[in-house]
């Protein structure tokens, strides 16, 4: 089998382990009736007030466009990294600039307050 | 010694063909019985580790840790998975049913999924893969979703917040840790985690690459969750992060997939930085697990010395200080080789 069907069949096995878990526990576990009070989100006995599913801060999402940019930079440092000993200075050359860029954005980011956790 | 799990393997794909299947069938057999070492190894290394953790936090808080049950408290975990096996499986009413139910089910697949590539000794791999350390970066990553989705099904305030601080951490490390196991793969030449492993017959890379294991431990304690940088489920403030309206066995699955994670990363840890299953006199397996387990313990003094970091340092701790120094680190890298290169040492 080649490598990623491999992975694929490992995957498929794999899924069936957390499946099997629960099977276990459904076979053991008490199932007694629920109540109304029971079924309650769990905020320290109180009962809960107001939603949870709001909108969130904004710094979140700063973060996670930075991140965005920033994991796709990183992708293209994995070929260049692995053929590294054969590619010669031009090519490092060029991720230099590639790197400067990513730091240009970072700074970037820094300077506009979006790395700022408030 | 050296060989006995590679020959029992041989042993079966040869048994299979010779009883008439296909090369394809035999090795599909073999999978199948990898697949169920890996889940044994997976579970008996989680038993072992809560014992070890409490035990580890006992000794250093001067305290005692589990001792009734077996000698030292070893039977400890099985009566709590025992326990926990048979308790009521809570499904609260105002939750996201599907993504409440398969969160932990999801966190669970995607950390058995990381040991497909990590070599467990000489040759003793499931997949050689040419990408495997890209693999294990990309699936080690999921974990974030799963979190979230079990912060957002929840429907429960601390969770939602627990969520949101772990997504925030975890993609803020991710890029880090990238950046710092680039540095290896410079050197080594390979993506390919046993071509790194060889790469390391006579110096290992803790040595070459001493700033990228610095990052590359901080960035992966923060990823996993762990340690000083627990803030996700800091229990007294947000009871137990997205897990607090877990209960039995989905609960024991996430804390079954947090511990299989950190065997992963530690494993990864001795793979990169200290020269995997390679060592002297005794078997391959045998290197791997003690260079594991020892890092798992300086993972578990990390967590009880320090305490816990405020949300903000943690965050600027990532982008400001940990990002540009792994970044400096890779051209570091760059330079050395290219100098090694032009003097033709290399």
């Amino acid at each position: 089998m080649s490598d990623y069907a491999t992975i694929g069949v490992f995957l498929l096995l794999t899924m069936a382990f957390p499946i099997a878990a629960m099977a276990a526990s459904w076979m053991f576990r008490p199932k007694p009736k629920s109540s109304e009070d029971k079924m309650l989100p769990y905020e320290c006995g109180v009962d809960t007030k107001g939603k949870t599913w709001i909108r969130f801060r904004v710094s979140y999402f700063l973060y996670a466009l930075v991140f965005l940019a920033f994991d796709v930079g990183v992708v293209f440092l994995f070929p260049w990294a692995a053929k590294f000993k054969f590619l010669g200075i031009y090519a490092f050359a060029a991720m230099l600039i590639f790197i400067s860029l990513l730091l240009i954005g970072l700074w970037y980011a820094w300077k506009e307050g979006a790395l700022e956790w408030y | 010694m050296e060989h006995w799990f590679t020959d029992i393997a041989q042993a079966l794909v040869n048994w299979l063909m010779g009883l008439g299947l296909s090369a394809g069938w035999a090795d599909f057999v073999l999978l199948i019985v990898q697949w169920l070492c890996i889940v044994m190894i997976v579970t008996i290394n989680v038993i072992i580790l809560i014992w070890l953790e409490r035990k580890v936090s006992g000794f250093i808080q001067l305290r005692l840790g589990p001792n009734r049950l077996g000698p030292y408290g070893a039977f400890q975990t099985i009566a709590d998975a025992i326990k926990l096996l048979t308790k009521e499986d809570i499904i609260p009413s105002r939750t996201d049913k599907w993504i409440f139910m398969t969160a932990p089910l999801f966190f669970i697949v995607v950390s058995v999924m990381l040991y497909a590539v990590i070599p467990m000794g000489d040759g003793m791999q499931v997949v050689d893969f040419n990408v495997g350390l890209l693999y294990f970066i990309s699936i080690g990553s999921l974990s974030t979703i799963c979190l979230l989705m079990a912060g957002w099904g929840s429907n429960n305030k601390w969770s939602m917040l627990g969520a949101m601080r772990a997504v925030a951490q975890m993609i803020s490390y991710e890029i880090p840790l990238a950046i710092s196991l680039l540095g290896v793969v410079m050197i080594a030449g390979s993506l390919r985690l046993s071509d790194i492993v060889v790469a390391q017959g006579n110096i290992w890379f803790v040595l070459l690459q001493p700033i990228a294991f610095i990052t590359y431990f901080i960035a992966a304690t923060a990823e996993l969750n762990r340690g000083p940088f627990d803030m996700p489920e800091a229990e007294q403030e947000l009871t137990a992060g997205a897990y607090t309206e877990y209960t039995g066995m989905r609960w024991a699955l996430f804390f079954l997939a947090e511990y299989t994670n950190l065997v992963a990363v530690s494993a990864l840890c001795a793979t990169m930085f200290f020269g995997g299953w390679q060592g002297p006199g005794l078997p391959s397996w045998l290197w791997i697990i003690i260079k594991t387990y020892l890092i798992m313990l300086v993972f578990m003094w990390m967590k009880w010395t320090f305490p816990r970091i405020r949300m903000d340092h943690l965050m600027s701790f990532s982008w400001k200080i940990l990002l540009p120094v792994s970044l400096a680190n890779l051209v570091l890298t760059g330079f050395g080789l290219e100098f090694f290169k032009w003097m033709g040492w290399w």
